[in-house]
């Protein structure tokens, strides 16, 4: 789960982080309301969206004066952003941060995430901020540090005295500077976050240390013991039908293609979407139905699959394990009936009781054309979709 | 041989009591597994399912003999039980558990790591199937009849996928050693490169299929392993051709965060290492006769 560069903030700032001083703003009144309060004659107006590389996208507006701040909120507010990180849809901006303005004499890299490979959380640093870590990586690999966290002690004080080094500290900010990392290690670790980035993190003017961007995003698993970092999910910044699909407890994420699948494990769902591209397709969705595939739970996949109005054929592909094919047809059967299903349904049963689920949908008197393999399905499911593609005109 | 567990293997389940245990804990005794009791703290002494219940994973060791453990334990508990049986001398634990914390796994690892490694706990999963050797013992929730006994290893991330490449290759005739469910988290018990390294060992098993996905580096360390380390031969798929960057395919893990992550350049790494790709997804059973048949 991803929060906001304000909360991110905010939750930072408890562990004496320091930031700009700053307040939100939902309307341009309330903009030019923030940056009166917060004073001086430079602000910078941030699009609330999540997304990294919102600079580049425009969302972030540097204003000297009362009407530069309106202007700019009235621009931001309700706009759709897109960047890099948010798909071609873009991502809409309803709520904005109303910063200071900082005189930035150094811009640095610093974050902490949690590495696949070591099975450790490691803090990666450079001293050569303002650029995505990625284009550093490749163009600048020696300029990155990284240090490892064993989970047992935790976050050492050498360990945070060497990458505030790694980073050009001198000896004057040395205690801010450990104090600083310590702080985004305590916030990542008591939170269960799984990755907290500060890009730029920088050296002001007058010699402080100030994140002034921040991004945190939460193990979705560790949610259940974290009810205040819960909180502060934003629907908003989610895909609509991927929410509904997680409060029925269905995991279901959309895409551009119009085959829309329903299928039993997260594996087997990709692979049936690999084989529908290969087959010359492009799958609408993922969507994994899990184990306990009943009937209810199957017209609700199927209501979410349909939901989407560029599907043109749907894949249902279930291998029943400690589910029965029977149990699946049944399901299948009473879903198509309830919905009045309008496109064509390609159904491919395998494993438990798969000759009584055949013969359920076969003597059920649907049209639905069924499949004994994976390929056969993705090859159905393709020239159905085509058919009914040109049928349309 | 097969690897991990055979008939004589015997088991507990840990969150016996519980209603998904107790459906499973009763399937694989039907299959033959050796179940010889379970754990539900402050059910000790009672009788479940015909066998004892133990208070405390350590008493199953000592009263049972208990060398094997399944986990059924909620996702807020599940890691404080893998310790305990790691702590308790179990040789082999499956966590079938989905949905446990990555900081609570990290402390997992850790923790199994202070073990001198001949006496260190293997853990597989979590968030997994479990493991099976075909006609020997089940410790794990898949459909046991789906496969057939005989020598081709499967080591894959999915449950539901590694079913399929299991009936694919039962439809040409072809058995299975054991197959091993990795886990679709982030931070798992075992690598692929660590199941390889024991199908290599073992003796009955010719040739190894890999089913991975997007996300993590573990399919490619896997193939370092087999092209330095194996004498078998390694099929592999890489499920996720059609993932999008940065977005979460059902499991915890399969997400494409950085370079090498994607399926598409998993599979370019893993040919060049010499492991055969399956082309597509049904065609797992196809690659593996082909390869066989070169043996």
């Amino acid at each position: 789960m991803d929060i906001h560069e304000y909360q991110a903030k905010e939750i930072l700032s408890g562990y004496g982080v320091k930031i700009a001083e700053g307040g939100m703003a939902y309307s341009p009144e309330d903009a030019v309301q923030r940056s009166r309060e917060i004073g001086g004659n430079v602000w910078a107006v941030k699009a609330q969206i999540h997304s990294g590389a919102r600079g580049k996208a425009g969302g972030i507006k540097i204003c000297k004066s009362d009407r530069e701040v309106e202007a700019a909120a009235e621009a931001l507010l309700g706009k759709r952003l897109v960047t890099h990180q948010t798909g071609p849809a873009g991502k809409v901006c309803s709520r904005l941060y109303v910063e200071a303005g900082t005189d930035i004499a150094k811009e640095l890299y610093f974050c902490f995430l949690v590495d696949r490979g070591s099975e450790r959380i490691v803090m990666v640093g450079s001293a050569q901020g303002g650029m995505e870590i990625e284009e550093l990586a490749e163009t600048n690999p020696e300029a990155i540090t990284k240090i490892y966290i064993e989970p047992a002690v935790g976050l050492q004080d050498y360990q945070a005295r060497e990458m505030a080094f790694a980073l050009g500290m001198d000896a004057a900010m040395l205690s801010h500077a450990v104090k600083t990392i310590k702080g985004c290690y305590r916030a990542l670790r008591d939170l269960d976050a799984n990755m907290l980035e500060i890009n730029p993190l920088v050296i002001t003017g007058s010699g402080e240390l100030l994140a002034l961007d921040a991004k945190m995003g939460f193990d979705d698993n560790a949610l259940f013991r974290q009810p205040k970092v819960a909180e502060l999910r934003d629907k908003t910044q989610e895909d609509a039908r991927e929410m509904a699909a997680a409060d029925r407890g269905l995991s279901y994420v959309g895409l551009d293609g119009d085959i829309g699948c329903m299928i039993n494990g997260a594996g087997l769902a990709m692979a049936t979407m690999d084989m529908i591209k290969l087959a010359g397709g492009e799958p609408a969705n993922f969507l994994d139905v899990g184990g306990g595939a009943s009937a209810e739970r199957t017209e609700k996949a199927f209501r979410l699959v349909l939901a989407d109005e560029n599907v043109k054929a749907m894949l249902v592909n279930i291998f029943a394990g400690i589910n029965r094919c029977d149990w699946i047809a049944e399901g299948v059967v009473e879903a198509v009936k309830k919905i009045d299903m309008k496109i064509p349904l390609i159904v491919r049963l395998s494993g438990t009781n798969v000759e009584e689920g055949r013969r359920i949908i076969a003597e059920s008197g649907l049209p639905i054309i069924t499949a004994e393999t994976l390929a056969e399905a993705a090859e159905k499911a393709v020239q159905a979709r085509n058919e009914a593609v040109a049928k349309a005109g | 041989m097969a690897i991990l567990i055979n008939e004589n293997t015997r088991i507990i389940v840990q969150g016996f009591t519980g209603k998904i245990g107790s459906f499973h804990a009763q399937d694989m005794i039907n299959y033959g597994s050796n179940v010889v009791g379970g754990i539900t703290p402050g059910k000790g002494g009672q009788t479940h399912l015909g066998l004892p219940v133990f208070n405390t994973v350590k008493e199953s060791v000592q009263k049972a003999g208990a060398e094997a453990s399944i986990i059924f334990v909620p996702p807020a508990f599940a890691a404080d039980s893998i310790m305990e049986a790691a702590d308790a001398g179990i040789k082999y634990c499956v966590a079938i558990t989905d949905g446990i914390p990555t900081q609570d796994m990290m402390k997992v690892k850790n923790f199994l790591r202070r073990f001198p490694k001949e006496e260190r706990m293997v853990l597989t999963g979590p968030n997994c199937a479990g493991t099976i050797s075909p006609g020997r013992a089940m410790l794990g929730i898949m459909p046991g009849h789906i496969y057939m006994k005989g020598n081709v290893g499967i080591v894959g991330r999915s449950g539901t996928l590694g079913y399929e490449a299991a009936d694919q290759m039962k439809r040409l005739g072809i058995g299975v050693s054991t197959s091993v469910g990795i886990g679709g988290d982030p931070i798992n018990g075992s690598s692929h490169r660590d199941i390889l390294e024991r199908f290599e060992q073992d003796p009955e098993t010719k040739v190894v299929v890999m089913i991975g996905e997007i996300g993590g580096p573990q399919e490619v360390e896997a193939g370092l392993f087999a092209k330095e380390h194996m004498s078998k031969p390694v099929v592999a798929y890489i499920a996720g051709l059609t993932a999008p960057e940065g977005r979460r395919m059902g499991h915890a893990g399969a997400i494409i965060s950085s370079i090498g992550e994607s399926a598409a350049e998993k599979v370019a790494m893993l040919k060049e290492l010499g492991v055969t790709i399956c082309p597509t997804p049904s065609a797992m059973g196809e690659t593996v006769a082909s390869v066989l048949a070169k043996l």
